[in-house]
């Protein structure tokens, strides 16, 4: 099982939690498993394509999905999705 | 009966070893160090080029920080040569260096024979002393001190995270200060906008902060600009600035700022907060990724919550905003490791941070082009992006 970071604008899909633990050897099996168990997340998480919405980061560990092998990235026990949509609060 | 002074002078002056200043403009830049022996005013107002400063008073605790092989040629100057030929025995008789000299007719004579002086910028008896805690950091020290007084820094915002950004730039006397802001000091802005105050509610925001900077610190100039920032002005605004706070509370903005910034070539320190979670990092055009290698394309108004109202915890700005004033002292000093390339997550209730890499993207948009070619035309623009949200309120 890895670890699943959830970001601040998705916690009210998985009912509040900062943390999932998501089975998956793959970026986008451990994602499509949150998605499958937490379904709000599904067209937040996913374009029209089944490819990432762009505006969505994914990392592992540190690492930004996308200049590893993207969806396709194998993930490992212990290993830490980081997901990073883009924040703009500069709280006037 | 002791021998006077004077003839203890010509004493020491027969044992050392001197030099002409003839001898010693040849040497400068060319291995022998130069050592100035008089007291800093004298130093302050003016001195030889390349030479280093060892007040006599100090040179027994200061001359191996400045001079640590005791084989390498030192040559020392006064003002007359006598200070620095008591000096040169010292280092010689007492210190065990092996080459010193001390140069006759000292700095008066270096002057007169029409050799270049350099006249170091000094700070005021009044700046020793309110930067004193900056000055004992040998990573600010006077020449930091000098760059973050001649540094220009333009904060977008004097609210959540431009109200400590501002009053700690200003403290640490960043000379210029300009602030972007077209709105009031509002009741519900003190939560966390310490810049401002409860009798200041209905004044405008750059005239508020401007009214605590200077009473802060006199020092520091406040350039206002009472507008919103838009593809119409932002260039002219923030041409000149070394480096940009960025604040700002919303996508078309965050981009916008982007694209002028990367073509100006100007740094920009960005954080951004939601409840009790903060976002930061340094987008530093060309060296590093921009906003747009680190987000391509902006989310869609439900998550985007920046576009409405939204809670956030009082101390949160306050603590992102003041990491952003570090990452902008380090930009001007030239110290440390800045987070250009990588951006740090702050989760305050759990009291972690978490960081990732930030890459820059071979075919941004933006910042994978020579900048002459981004036109104005260019500056924000995204497909429809007014479909997001439409900027500030």
């Amino acid at each position: 099982m890895a670890t699943v970071r959830i970001p601040p604008v998705l916690r009210a899909a998985v009912g509040g939690e900062k943390e999932l633990s998501a089975s998956g050897s793959s970026v986008g099996e451990v994602l499509r498993s949150v998605a499958d168990s937490h379904p709000d997340t599904q067209s937040q998480l996913f374009a029209s394509d089944g490819g990432l919405n762009r505006y969505v980061n994914v990392y592992l560990n540190d690492e930004d999905v996308r200049v590893l092998d993207g969806l396709d990235t194998s993930v490992g026990d212990g290993d830490t999705l980081v997901i990073l949509p883009a924040m703009a609060g500069g709280a006037r | 009966m002791s021998p006077s002074g004077a003839e203890v002078l010509r004493q020491i002056k027969s044992r050392i070893d001197e030099v002409d200043p003839a001898a010693v403009h040849e040497q400068v830049g060319n291995g022998a160090v130069i050592v100035d022996v008089r007291e800093p005013e004298e130093w302050g107002a003016g001195h030889i080029p390349g030479a280093v400063h060892v007040p006599k008073s100090y040179l027994e605790s200061r001359i191996e920080g400045a001079v640590p092989d005791r084989s390498d040629h030192v040559v020392l100057y006064c003002a007359s040569g006598n200070r620095s030929a008591w000096a040169a025995r010292t280092l010689t008789e007492d210190l065990g260096y092996e080459h010193v000299e001390s140069m006759t007719g000292g700095f008066t004579l270096w002057k007169d024979r029409g050799y270049e002086v350099e006249t170091p910028r000094t700070l005021t008896a009044e700046q020793r002393e309110r930067y004193s805690r900056h000055l004992l950091l040998p990573e600010v020290g006077i020449d930091g001190q000098q760059k973050l007084l001649d540094a220009r820094v333009l904060l977008l915002g004097a609210g959540g995270l431009g109200s400590p950004a501002a009053l700690y730039l200003a403290a640490a006397g960043v000379g210029t200060l300009g602030i972007v802001d077209n709105d009031e000091v509002d009741l519900s802005n003190l939560q966390r906008q310490v810049i401002h105050s409860s009798e200041r509610i209905g004044v405008p925001k750059v005239d508020s902060a401007e009214q605590t900077i200077s009473a802060l610190n006199p020092d520091v100039k406040v350039e206002k600009y009472p507008v919103r920032l838009g593809a119409d002005n932002i260039v002219e605004i923030i041409s000149g600035y070394d480096v940009i706070v960025d604040g700002l509370d919303n996508f078309p903005t965050r981009y916008l700022l982007n694209d002028a910034s990367v073509r100006l070539g100007i740094p920009v320190v960005s954080a951004a907060i939601l409840g009790f979670e903060g976002q930061l990092s340094v987008f530093k055009p060309y060296d590093g990724p921009c906003y747009r290698c680190l987000f391509p394309v902006p989310p869609p108004a439900e998550l985007a919550p920046s576009c409405g109202a939204n809670g956030v915890l009082g101390v949160l700005p306050g603590t992102m905003g003041l990491l952003q004033a570090t990452e902008v002292i380090k930009l001007i000093l030239g110290e440390g490791d800045s987070l250009v390339g990588r951006l740090l997550m702050y989760d305050a209730l759990a009291a972690t941070a978490t960081e990732v890499k930030v890459r820059r993207d071979p075919d941004c948009p933006i910042c994978s082009r020579d900048p002459e070619t981004i036109s104005d035309d260019e500056l924000g623009v995204f497909p429809d992006y007014e479909a997001f949200c439409a900027g500030p309120h």
